[in-house]
């Protein structure tokens, strides 16, 4: 990806940019096969979705996308880099360009939320003390957290705070793509929405581009400009909800259809979808 | 380890100019406003003093901003307009307003660290906390032997309530997985014993009394001595750490909620395990150290084998190893208990398991060296010489 020249917005001109391209992708656990032959495509400045039942693979996705798990075959290429095959340094250079927020936060447990902030700026970076504070800051409050949040440690956090933190953390090198592996599970329902409202006014407001694993229905209404569906080792169908409602698709239809779906579709209606 | 990343064109953000002119300051900046190319600008700008004057900040040769940009040029605004002079921006890249207003809402004032106390209040502090922490550790230390030796009381009285499977469990691995090493380990003491016994009484002309020392050395205390240091090492770091990361993976509140006593299933087997294992190991150490002795001297003083055994019995009294088999399960109690007591005081996170592990591992050696020297003493006032 070639800097522009301004500020990294979206406008309909690069919209279709491909950020994320998956080839072909295999990955299998002794005789489990997990994916066969995935393909998908991201493209800049959305928030794609992705859903699927337990056990469809969708944290060993993020996991390949990210180079934590090498697939047996097929190609990755994020920004236009092929993960599987770079070398230590452009490996490096390329993960300075993403964030990931883990489910559970991840954080540093020996280390508190500011420290946690900056240990990626203080690894790449030789900026003053004082700055460095001054952008843990903002990234601390940009994340939602209050003001007294900064000096605790892991252990002191509640789930919610955790994730928020484990998000400013994400956030820290200024991040083009952001990866984010079920945010709102384990948040109470006013937690979960004030976060997805946070995701998507951070992806507007610093141009992200974001791949976002959920279980939420909510979250899929309320942030998701397009929803991959994960089944039987492959991506189903890609689309907006929408979209995917016209196919005739049993998990599909009972995902969306049930309940829970009906439910989360008339809560985003009534609000109008954002 | 730092990796220093110089993107390709990279183009460190600067002032290029810097005028004041009737009441006017114009600054202007040009490279990238990026966080890989900002601390050269931001050490710049926190030179410069916000005054009643007018700020112009021409941005005309900036490309590309990203939120560490726009903080700096936010703080620049905002201190100059603090101080009274209006501040306005010339020439803004695209969007750039919009990410200031969001960074202004995010401008909080924040504590980044702890509070840090002056020296001699910290100090007073920390020794504070530390009298405090053991008082109620060793209050702790008591209160869980109590509740130990409660559950196997009561074990004892209800003997079919015994984890017969778990007690054989931790007996595989505390006992017949050390045998390699704790053998390996006696074995080179017994021979060490020899050559430094054996160097230092020829001076005497008195080398055949290596057997003795080799005897009665390995059998009071080296034999159980070092056992239970390999012990300590290997399985009562083990439990500590074994049952702290339950602890921190709420399997013991588990436990609780479900009605299953953690002492009961976690600490009864393997205090069992250890007590019954030490005597064994103990055995097979002393044996294994005659044996490296035996080898010794077999081939540095050409004592026969035969002679070698005849002579350990003659100079050995049986008392000795009596006086091992006594110690060795003291011995073992002392290091389970002492592990799976650390193991339960595990809090937080996984530094504590690491603290934790290591209280188990020095504290359980200190004690037994201190158990040891108590008994050496009794056992002589006893008689058994």
């Amino acid at each position: 990806m070639a800097d522009s020249e301004t500020l990294p917005r979206v406008d309909a001109a690069t919209a279709s940019e491909t950020v994320i391209r998956i080839r072909g992708l295999k990955t299998s656990f002794g005789s489990q096969q997990v994916h066969r032959g995935l393909d998908l495509d991201v493209h800049r400045g959305e928030i794609l979705g992705v859903v699927g039942g337990s056990g469809t693979g969708k944290s060993v996705l993020l996991r390949s996308i990210i180079g934590l798990q090498r697939p047996d075959a097929g190609t990755v290429e994020v920004l236009g880099q092929p993960v599987l095959h770079l070398g230590e340094k452009e490996g490096i250079e390329l993960r300075r360009r993403w964030g990931v927020l883990f489910q559970n936060g991840a954080l540093f447990s020996g280390l508190t939320v500011a420290e946690n902030v900056q240990a990626p700026l203080r690894e790449f970076y030789a900026l003053s003390q004082p700055l460095m504070d001054e952008i843990a800051g903002y990234k601390i409050a940009l994340a939602g957290l209050p003001p007294t949040a900064a000096p605790l440690f892991p252990s002191e956090l509640s789930g919610g705070m955790r994730k928020r933190a484990g998000l400013a953390r994400a956030l820290a090198l200024d991040p083009t793509l952001l990866f984010l592996d079920e945010p709102t599970a384990g948040l109470d329902p006013i937690g979960a929405s004030a976060f997805d409202e946070l995701v998507a006014d951070l992806t507007r407001t610093l141009g992200l581009t974001v791949f976002l694993i959920t279980h939420d229905l909510d979250t899929l209404y309320a942030i998701c400009d397009r929803v991959a569906v994960l089944a039987d080792g492959k991506v189903l169908a890609t689309g907006t909800i929408d979209e995917l409602l016209t196919l005739d698709h049993p998990w599909i239809q009972e995902y969306f259809r049930g309940p829970r779906g009906r439910a989360a579709a008339a809560g985003a209606a009534g609000h109008g979808n954002p | 380890m730092q990796h220093q990343l110089q993107p390709a064109g990279s183009d460190p953000a600067r002032i290029v100019s810097d005028r004041a002119d009737r009441g006017t300051r114009e600054i202007a900046i040009a490279g990238r406003l990026t966080i890989a190319n900002i601390a050269g600008l931001d050490n710049d700008l926190r030179t410069i003093a916000p005054g009643p004057d007018a700020l112009v900040l021409d941005l005309g040769g900036v490309k590309r901003v990203d939120t560490a940009g726009a903080w700096i040029v936010h703080r620049l605004l905002r201190d100059w307009a603090a101080a009274g002079g209006p501040a306005t921006l010339r020439s803004a890249p695209p969007g750039l307003g919009e990410l200031i207003d969001r960074l202004s809402a995010a401008d909080q004032p924040e504590r980044m660290r702890r509070e840090q106390a002056d020296l001699l209040t910290r100090t007073l502090n920390n020794v504070g906390h530390y009298v405090v922490n053991a008082v109620a550790t060793l209050g702790g230390f008591f209160a869980f032997l109590g509740v130990t030796l409660a559950v196997l009381a009561r074990l004892v009285v209800h003997p079919r309530q015994w984890r017969f499977n778990a007690v054989v469990h931790q007996g595989e691995a505390v006992m017949v997985q050390a045998l390699g090493i704790v053998g390996l380990m006696s074995f080179l003491v017994g021979l060490v014993i020899a050559q430094q016994g054996a160097v230092q009484l020829a001076q005497f002309g008195a080398d055949v009394f290596t057997v003795n020392l080799i005897g009665r050395a390995t059998m009071r205390e080296l034999g159980v001595l070092m056992t239970a240091i390999m012990v300590a090492g290997r399985s009562g770091s083990a439990f500590a750490a074994q049952i702290g990361s339950m602890k921190l993976g709420e399997e013991i509140d588990a436990m609780r909620t479900i009605g299953l006593n953690p002492t009961e299933v976690l600490v009864a087997p393997r205090a069992l395990a250890l007590v019954l294992s030490m005597p064994l190991l103990t055995f097979f150490a002393v044996i294994c150290a005659l044996i490296g002795g035996g080898l010794f001297v077999y081939a540095d003083l050409d004592m026969a084998p035969v002679q070698y055994v005849t002579r350990l019995q003659e100079v050995t009294p049986i008392s000795d190893l009596w006086i091992a088999l006594i110690k060795a399960p003291l011995f073992g109690g002392v290091i389970a208990i002492t592990g799976c007591f650390h193991g339960m005081q595990v809090t937080g996170n996984a530094e504590s398991v690491g603290e934790r592990t290591t209280a188990a591992v020095v504290q359980s050696i200190f004690l037994v060296i201190v158990l040891d020297a108590f008994l050496a003493v009794f056992f002589t006032a006893v008689g058994w010489i």
